[in-house]
């Protein structure tokens, strides 16, 4: 039985087989790699490169080369890591929370949104580490045995938490990504003709044969995954807001923060995801799998939780003054009228305004509007976390004390090279691996083809 | 002993489906089907029982709760109990809030990847294994239902040729074994 209500948008464009879906996913693997690829690929990598260079620089010099002052103790660096772990956020969330509302047009986009998701965590991941200045004591965070006397890390500590977070959010999406491609690979592995992709494909796919029982096991383990996957989306981002939310700096110490990281996080993470699939799409001729309707679908995705977003920064600016606390109410003024207002309104236009421009169907089936919107709304997501962390500090109880804060190169360098950083993973992931999960997308083929919906309907 | 496989392919999962219902109904017993993608609702038809795997992820989970659990009690409570503004962590029920996330975090990442890893062994899907499917179409857009004569003694060869070649099959190969 394949049925779907006919007023549904197709999910498949055009009149495609099993074989087809097969065909159009392999062929760019197997082909050549198109010119465009190569540069890109380079510049990134010239841009990656240059990142590790100042990475090493830091760690051969020390934290002093950021432009961390005594008042302001984090900026960039955190900013970052906030900015990188919320793209994160959007992998799974597609796979796991979608796959349990049985959404099936996320299998056009979960394949690439997962491998965003880890490469993004990976960069994420890359700050606190460096921030650490001494990275080969990193093991410190485990709860290791040590010869320092009964000295254990501390459990109470919201910086813990998110150790334990981050390290399982990313393992974690890393065995649910992996284990949706091995049925993948062992497709490559059954067609590829030169010999050393065969090699390389038959070790990926941990031959893998399609068994019935294998398949039975295979759609357990997704859903099992993916309901534990789906708390795991919510807490990681909430346990990142503890790392303000339980300190007692004004502008930090709010219990509005868990909910209002969550909706920012995949709200950036959808953009992300728009972002990466509008040139993936064209540049693999993947049109009649990632269209429109899938567009326009993330755009809801992007509004709603835009909206979230902006009602969060409503209440929070609200409560400051509703408090009562003058520090508090203070915090609030200074962000949207202090040396930082500009940062304040960019973010305000970027992720509060833009985003309501999506109730537009227009606008949000246009995919060049989208494309920009997507770009605008991640600048914005960056400035959110600048303005959180930054504006909070930088004038604190004792006014000889504050400070403004400016990026040195480093800042600048690093950050920018874990952008490098990530194409570069990003790109090789789309030169070498199938970009959409073919086996699953056989699957809805029949329920939600283009040419099998027509099919069915014309038979009553 | 010597056995022979047959391998009927099809080129459409209702096809196949329809198949081996048809072929079950004559008391032959399937032994395996190879599919690019899985086939809902061949499992009860071929005879294979719902994987248990959902259970062990559960106890797997028990496990990473309970080691959580044990070891922040451990380390905060009975080897150091960490002063906190003149406050020591003197029972562990007491400091309990501040050790939910490590405790939820701790329980997933066990269950997600010890379930992970019984997947991968009962499958026996292991970096450096060879592939089994009988055709590299399988992986494509062909289906193969594997029929055993070992199993079905009742019947002989030609006859379960016969019932197979009636079933809507593209292909049927057969294999000797000795």
């Amino acid at each position: 039985m394949h049925k779907e209500a006919a007023i549904r948008e197709p999910l498949v464009l055009g009149h495609k087989t099993f074989h087809d879906v097969t065909n159009d996913v392999c062929q760019p693997i197997e082909g050549k790699a198109p010119r465009m690829w190569y540069i890109l690929f380079t510049i990134a990598a010239i841009i990656g490169l240059y990142g590790v260079g100042c990475i090493l620089y830091l760690l051969g010099t020390g934290i002093g080369v950021w432009g961390l002052n005594k008042t302001v103790g984090w900026a960039w660096d955190i900013t970052n890591f906030v900015w990188w772990v919320g793209i994160g956020h959007a992998g799974t969330l597609i796979s796991a929370v979608l796959l349990l509302f049985r959404q099936k047009w996320r299998m056009a986009i979960n394949r690439s949104a997962e491998a965003m998701t880890i490469f993004a965590v990976f960069m994420a991941g890359l700050f606190p580490l460096i921030h650490m200045g001494r990275l080969w004591m990193g093991y410190w965070v485990l709860p290791l045995p040590n010869q320092f006397g009964p000295l254990w890390v501390n459990f109470n500590s919201p910086l813990l938490w998110d150790v334990f977070a981050i390290s399982t959010y990313l393992s974690v999406s890393l065995v649910f990504w992996y284990i949706g491609l091995i049925p993948d690979f062992a497709t490559l592995r059954d067609r590829v003709k030169n010999p050393l992709s065969k090699r390389m494909y038959s070790l990926l796919s941990f031959g893998w044969s399609g068994r019935a029982k294998q398949w039975n096991r295979f759609e357990l383990v997704s859903l099992v995954l993916a309901g534990i996957a789906t708390p795991l989306v919510f807490s990681v981002h909430s346990i990142v807001s503890f790392d303000f939310a339980t300190s007692v700096i004004p502008g930090w110490h709010t219990t509005i923060f868990p909910p209002y990281f969550v909706a920012g996080a995949v709200f950036s993470g959808f953009a992300m995801v728009q972002t990466l699939m509008l040139i993936m799409r064209k540049a693999f001729k993947l049109e009649a799998y990632i269209h429109t309707k899938h567009v326009e679908y993330m755009n809801i995705v992007i509004m709603v939780t835009g909206s979230i977003v902006g009602v969060a920064y409503i209440t929070e600016l609200f409560i400051s003054w509703y408090s009562g606390v003058e520090y508090e109410s203070y915090a609030f003024i200074n962000r949207f009228s202090g040396p930082y207002a500009w940062a304040y309104w960019s973010m305000m236009t970027c992720n509060v305004f833009s985003p309501q421009l999506m109730w537009f169907k227009k606008l949000r089936r246009s995919l060049l509007f989208t494309f920009i919107i997507s770009i605008v709304v991640n600048i914005g997501m960056w400035f959110e976390r600048f303005v959180i962390i930054v504006t909070s500090i930088h004038r604190d109880y004792l006014p000889s004390s504050w400070s403004m804060f400016y990026p040195t190169a480093i800042d600048i360098g690093i950050y920018i090279g874990t952008i490098g950083l990530f194409f570069v993973f990003f790109l090789l992931f789309a030169r070498f691996f199938p970009v959409l999960p073919i086996a699953e997308m056989k699957t809805i083929l029949k329920t939600s083809g283009e040419s099998y919906k027509n099919e069915t309907e014309s038979k009553h | 002993m010597a056995d022979r496989i047959f391998y009927a392919m099809y080129d459409d999962d209702d096809v196949l489906k329809d198949g081996a219902k048809k072929v079950v109904s004559k008391g032959i017993k399937v032994n395996e089907v190879f599919s690019p993608f899985p086939v809902h609702g061949i499992d009860p038809i071929i005879g294979v029982k719902q994987t248990r795997l959902g259970i062990m992820a559960f106890l797997y989970g028990l496990t990473g709760l309970l080691l959580a659990t044990v070891g922040m009690r451990y380390f905060m409570v009975v080897d150091w109990p960490m002063n906190i503004g003149g406050k020591p962590n003197f029972s562990y029920l007491d400091n309990l809030l501040a050790f939910v996330p490590v405790t939820f975090e701790f329980t997933v990442l066990c269950a997600a990847h010890l379930m992970a890893i019984t997947y991968l062994l009962r499958n026996k899907t292991i970096p450096g294994r060879k592939a089994e499917n009988p055709d590299p179409r399988t992986t494509d857009d062909k289906f193969v239902m594997e029929v055993r004569l070992s199993e079905n003694r009742q019947f002989s060869a030609d006859e379960i040729s016969a019932i197979l070649k009636e079933t809507g099959i593209i292909e049927l190969n057969q294999k000797e074994l000795n």
